[in-house]
């Protein structure tokens, strides 16, 4: 059923290149969110999901003073959305498939709480039909669309099928469900390649491969099947054509290289003009309204160089980005999808929904940028705080210090988002916020983010498809420092070094042998980083310290607190927030500088000469060694000691995070040792298989 | 005052004879007194000669000088004895050539961070107690000279180039048949996480002297000095909120103690000793509002943190330790019990369990106990617990202090009744959560995790005035 609510249309144009978005959604009248206690909606609403999004969602429900249920599987019991929750109740342990995907288990929870309503979140069972059904069977409102519009929309083939027959422009590829591998790999053979496989239930990137040949083809069906099936329960993979360079833009290009999950976005989009965004935007209200849409959701369309523009598919659910949109019209999303789904019209007219400025967002990962722009990592967060004391920051986050990043889920840390009058406002607070942001215990991804938005090209909007495998052909490699960057970064790491040598002469209190503290004002020290080695000179008045780096004065001053997590420091006049990650008695230092993290070995001129006599310890030899890249779990493993294995021959495949990862031989050889098998948990860094 | 140890290894006279560099410094005796006395000075301090330096060198060593320059202040070294020579004077030894001033030792005092410190070559037991003494193993030590670090309280060695042991491979080979390396029998390796020996190890020779450095700030200079206390710029009322999620609900599940123990200290820093020997203990030093403190805790991720033979005696000599020196001692407690079987009772589980039970109950510095998860019987108690003259005893929310686990209680006390599960969640009801302590008094409060830093660098302003004695006697005598 229609409701009026649809009539009117929010529009934002979400990329800032080829690939657009429409979401559709309610509005009001004002911008400002108001929060209208007198608006009866629901006395309690249960969300069925965990992280952030459920705690985004709880924060409106408490604005809107609706109580809230959180579901979590037994290793989420003390997490952040629990807590924040009024009741929470455990439907499960922590594979997904047993817990938040535990309909029966989470069915249960809503009778037993008596909630009203649900809210899916994004994931799990946003977009599942049968979950909406079941709700509604018993009178428990679905806070999105509803099920002919999900079965509609949500189904990528159905999806296409329903366009194409609505005359809508969609791009080359099969219409139907590919039955098995010989069967992919003929459908691919007609498209031509380079083909896209994708999970038909799919979503977030997840079970979606690109094949450039028939080999990758059938590897690529395997392992989106068996993702599809773990993460949606459903292994149905449809194949389309993959286009490269001309139509896809740069965050869909970065997402791709690290698994087709976004990494950076941004609202508005500077590639649309108003007329596009319009044209598109009417389209989008066209296509909801044809399938009877009830709920905010997501249109997504390819946009060719000549502005012309193509359905992709309907995203019936809270989009992961949506607090860009928020950020730019003044509007809670999630408050406007509790009203229209108990009924309630939307206040707003097309003309009241502004574009405010401009909002950008990184995800920030529990992920190895340096391995594959990004490979899941997981710990526990032994110090964490927000940057959300700077102004103009949104952090949506779902975890706290001392929360574990686990393998079962999602390995997103947080949504970090600025917004500003001007696109480069908006940049340089996302440069400060990606520097204030302290996350200790796993590796993140703040190194690629911030390269992303300095990157030349990127600030001036020029992104093509291939950003990350153009600027970076050998891999990520982190910031590369220039010679004046090195000198500052070298002449901090002197100037902490010896403020820690001078505290560790101050002692308090009274002793019986007096100390002997040294008067000493200046510091010659040698100074190593990447394979460098600089001859640094140090003398300090007060807080600040004039540094010469092989010849070259540096002033660096700052408060040196010892303790702290952040180093603000002025560096030559310049002010910049440092990181210091460790600090040890042999000297080594570990700095955060520009988002990527550099280790220092600071050195008295003594102990620097005296290094020379040192055996270098020979690393271990690895080319022979296969170790776990990432913690996970092993699905199957291919070898068996003796077998003969080619380069590049798949070894074994490790699940983490929901992603299956084929790992390969370095060279061709014979298989010594298998130390692993099937179901087994593996940590990373540990051996898997050994090669003669 | 404190003393070092540096071993530089054995005989180097020995070693110079079949090297045969020759250089005569002192046969010439027309020379007056003051030339002579130059002379041999200039001689000990390039010890063997540049050859020698330049072998030891290749050998990735520093030379007895250099080590002591690494490892005090600048400039702060006074030496004495430096015109001593060996007197052997068998199989040539005691030819010209074969004598240096200086002979393989260096000893003297300096400063460390402007502190006094002695460095010796041998030890002598009457300093025990009175002065930490830490010995640095970095060159080859045989025979009964093994004795001289093991007297000391800490042994720290170099990783590949240090060795401990009574008797070397070709003594074992002849005398037992058994083939075995250096490496194995008494390697850095051997000592810190097999025998227990040694306390920790460093990568080479400069890594080990700055890692002393530090570390010898964490001590007092004598048993009359108070714990010392450097300029903190930690908060002491940091609020930790990491800790309020670190015990898993799953009373079997493991978290690592080290967590809750970086999390608490100032600047996350904890010198830890003895990190591979007995693993199921934690213990080591750390700052609190910039005050030395020893901790003890029981390491859940290691054996489910029971006590054993190990960990028992390793707990002990680091309590003994720090109440030797005036040091408080935090003690974190998560701890299932005695490791039951027959071969910690064979090895004699009492009587080394005794060890740290009377450790903890002689100490009287400050005591802290936080039980962090399970307290369960006589390991409960001998974790520093009320009954031990604990003097702040803390309980997390997490914390069960009971006679053993649900489970085990219930077999036995309904021994063959058919309700087990039934009994055994009224056991979990009524046992398992600090309530049955605190209300007997056993523990002072129910605290939030998160405040734990806070609390404890409050308790130790206050304790820091504390005044025990215990009665007088020769020594005590305990359990060995």
């Amino acid at each position: 059923m229609i409701t009026s609510t649809l009539r009117r249309v929010l529009l934002v144009a979400k990329h800032a290149s080829f690939q657009s978005r429409c979401c559709v959604a309610s509005s009001r009248v004002q911008y400002s969110t108001v929060y209208d206690s007198n608006e009866k909606t629901f006395d309690k609403i249960l969300i069925a999901n965990r992280g952030e999004i459920a705690c985004r969602v709880m924060k409106t429900c408490k604005k809107m003073g609706i109580k809230t249920v959180a579901v979590h599987s037994d290793v989420d019991a003390s997490a952040v959305h629990v807590k924040m929750a009024d009741e929470a109740v455990c439907v499960g342990p922590a594979p997904t498939n047993k817990s938040y995907l535990n309909m029966d288990a989470i069915m249960d929870a809503i009778r037993k709480t008596g909630s009203q309503a649900v809210h899916p979140g994004y994931g799990f069972l946003s977009e599942n039909k049968e979950f909406a059904k079941r709700l509604a069977a018993e009178d428990v409102v679905f806070i999105g669309p509803d099920t002919h519009a999900i079965h509609a929309m949500g189904d990528k083939i159905e999806s296409k099928l329903l366009a194409k027959a609505a005359n809508v422009n969609v791009i080359p590829g099969f219409d139907g469900v590919v039955e098995n591998v010989e069967d992919a790999v003929k459908i691919a053979g007609d498209i031509g390649y380079p083909v896209m496989i994708k999970a038909s239930a799919g979503g977030g990137g997840k079970g979606m491969r690109i094949a450039w040949n028939d080999d990758e083809t059938r590897e690529g069906f395997r392992l989106s099947s068996q993702e599809a099936a773990s993460s949606f329960g459903d292994d149905r993979l449809l194949i389309e054509k993959f286009h490269g360079n001309a139509l896809w833009l740069n965050e869909r290009e970065c997402s791709i290289q690290r698994r087709n999950q976004k990494v950076v976005e941004e609202a508005p989009s500077t590639f649309l003009d108003p007329e596009t965004r319009r044209a598109m935007g009417e389209q989008a209200v066209q296509l909801a309204k044809a399938v009877q849409y009830s709920s905010a959701g997501t249109v997504e369309f390819l946009v060719d160089s000549n502005k012309n523009f193509y359905f992709l598919e309907m995203n019936t659910r809270l989009q992961v980005e949506h607090p860009i949109t928020e950020c730019i019209t003044g509007l809670d999303l999630v408050q406007q999808m509790i009203r229209v789904a108990k009924g309630f019209p939307l206040l707003h007219k097309q003309e009241d929904i502004p574009i405010n400025g401009w909002a950008i967002e990184s995800r920030v990962y529990a992920e190895d940028p340096y391995k594959s722009f990004g490979l899941p990592s997981i710990g526990r967060l032994s110090q964490y705080q927000e940057p959300i004391n700077l102004p103009k920051v949104r952090v949506d986050s779902g975890i706290q210090e001392g929360s574990d990043i686990s393998i079962y889920y999602d390995p997103m840390i947080s949504k970090l988002v600025t917004y500003g009058a001007t696109r480069a406002e908006a940049l340089q607070r996302m440069e400060a916020a990606l520097d204030n942001y302290v996350i200790r215990g796993v590796t993140h991804n703040i190194p690629l983010l911030r390269e992303i938005i300095t990157h030349p090209r990127f600030i001036s909007g020029d992104i093509t498809t291939n950003f990350l495998p153009e600027e970076y052909p050998e891999g990520f490699k982190g910031h590369q420092l220039t010679s004046e960057g090195r000198r500052e970064l070298v002449a901090t790491a002197a100037a902490l070094y010896v403020s820690a040598q001078l505290r560790s002469q101050r002692f308090l209190g009274n002793l019986r042998v007096s100390t002997t503290p040294q008067e000493q004002r200046q510091w010659e020290l040698c100074v190593e980083l990447e394979k460098g080695s600089h001859t640094v000179a140090v003398s300090r008045s007060g807080s600040t310290f004039t540094v010469e780096v092989d010849g070259v004065k540096v002033e660096v001053s700052g408060e040196w607190n010892l303790a702290s997590a952040l180093l603000p420091v002025t560096i030559n006049r310049t002010p910049r927030v440092l990181q210091c990650l460790s600090r040890d008695a042999g000297g080594d230092i570990t700095l955060q500088y520009l988002g990527t993290q550099f280790k220092v070995r600071v050195l008295s001129q003594l102990v620097s000469t005296l290094s020379a006599h040192m055996p270098e310890k020979v690393p271990e030899d690895t080319s022979s060694i296969l170790r776990s890249p990432m913690p996970g779990s092993v699905v199957a493993v291919s070898v068996k000691p003796g077998d003969v294995v080619a380069e590049g021959q798949e070894i074994c495949v490790i699940e983490a995070m929901k992603m299956q990862n084929s790992l390969i031989a370095a060279k061709a050889a014979k298989v010594k040792s298998v130390h692993c098998k099937a179901g087994e948990t593996v940590g990373e860094g540990d051996l898997l298989v050994q090669l003669e | 005052m404190i003393t070092v140890l540096v071993k530089h290894g054995v005989a180097s006279a020995a070693q110079s004879q079949l090297q045969q560099q020759s250089r005569r410094w002192y046969s010439v005796s027309h020379l007056s007194v003051q030339e002579r006395i130059d002379r041999k000075r200039n001689a000990a301090l390039i010890g063997g000669g540049q050859k020698r330096i330049d072998a030891q060198h290749k050998r990735g060593k520093l030379t007895a000088r250099e080590r002591v320059e690494l490892l005090l202040d600048k400039d702060s070294f006074v030496e004495c004895d430096m015109f001593v020579e060996h007197r052997c004077s068998d199989f040539g030894m005691e030819e010209d050539h074969n004598k240096f001033a200086g002979d393989s030792v260096v000893t003297g005092q300096g400063r460390i961070n402007g502190r006094l410190v002695y460095v010796f070559s041998q030890r002598n037991v009457m300093a025990s107690g009175v002065v930490p003494q830490i010995s640095l193993i970095m060159g080859p030590c045989a025979g009964g000279a093994v004795y001289s670090p093991a007297l000391t309280d800490f042994t720290f060695m170099v990783k590949d180039t240090s060795y401990l042991f009574i008797t070397g491979p070709d003594v074992v080979k002849s005398v037992t048949n058994e083939d075995v390396t250096q490496e194995e029998l008494g390697g850095a390796k051997t000592h810190t996480a097999v025998s227990g020996v040694a306390h920790r190890a460093f990568e080479n020779d400069i890594d080990a002297l700055l890692n002393l450095r530090n570390f010898f700030n964490f001590l007092p200079l004598s048993n009359q000095d108070p714990a010392p206390v450097t300029e903190c710029h930690d908060p002491s009322d940091r609020l930790v909120p990491g800790l309020d999620t670190i015990v898993p609900f799953e009373t079997t599940k493991a978290y690592d103690m080290l967590d809750i123990i970086q999390g608490i200290a100032d600047e996350r820093e904890f010198f830890e000793i003895m990190p591979n020997y007995a693993k199921n203990i934690v213990v080591g030093f750390a700052r609190m509002n910039g005050r030395t403190v020893g901790i003890v805790g029981n390491q859940p991720k290691v054996a489910s943190g029971c006590l054993d033979i190990n960990s028992s005696v390793k707990g002990a000599r680091f309590v003994r330790f720090c109440d030797a020196f005036n040091i408080p001692i935090l003690t974190f407690v998560d701890v299932p019990g005695f490791l039951p079987g027959t071969s910690q009772e064979y090895g004699g589980i009492i009587r080394h369990g005794a060890k740290l039970l009377f450790a903890f109950a002689e100490a009287t510095v400050p005591k802290i106990t936080i039980i962090t998860r399970k307290a369960y019987g006589g390991a409960y108690d001998v974790m520093s617990s009320k009954h031990l003259r604990g003097d702040v005893n803390y309980a997390w929310p997490s914390a069960e202090v009971a006679v053993m686990g649900a489970k085990g209680a219930v077999q036995i006390i309904f021994r063959g009744k058919s309700n087990q599960a039934e009994q055994e969640a009224e056991y979990v009801e009524k046992f398992a959560n600090p309530f049955p302590a605190a209300v007997r008094g056993f523990v002072d409060d129910i605290i939030v995790p998160s405040t734990t830093r806070k609390r404890i660098c409050r308790d130790l302003e206050v304790l820091a005035s504390k005044k025990q004695t215990n009665p007088w006697k020769k020594h005590a005598n305990i359990p060995l």
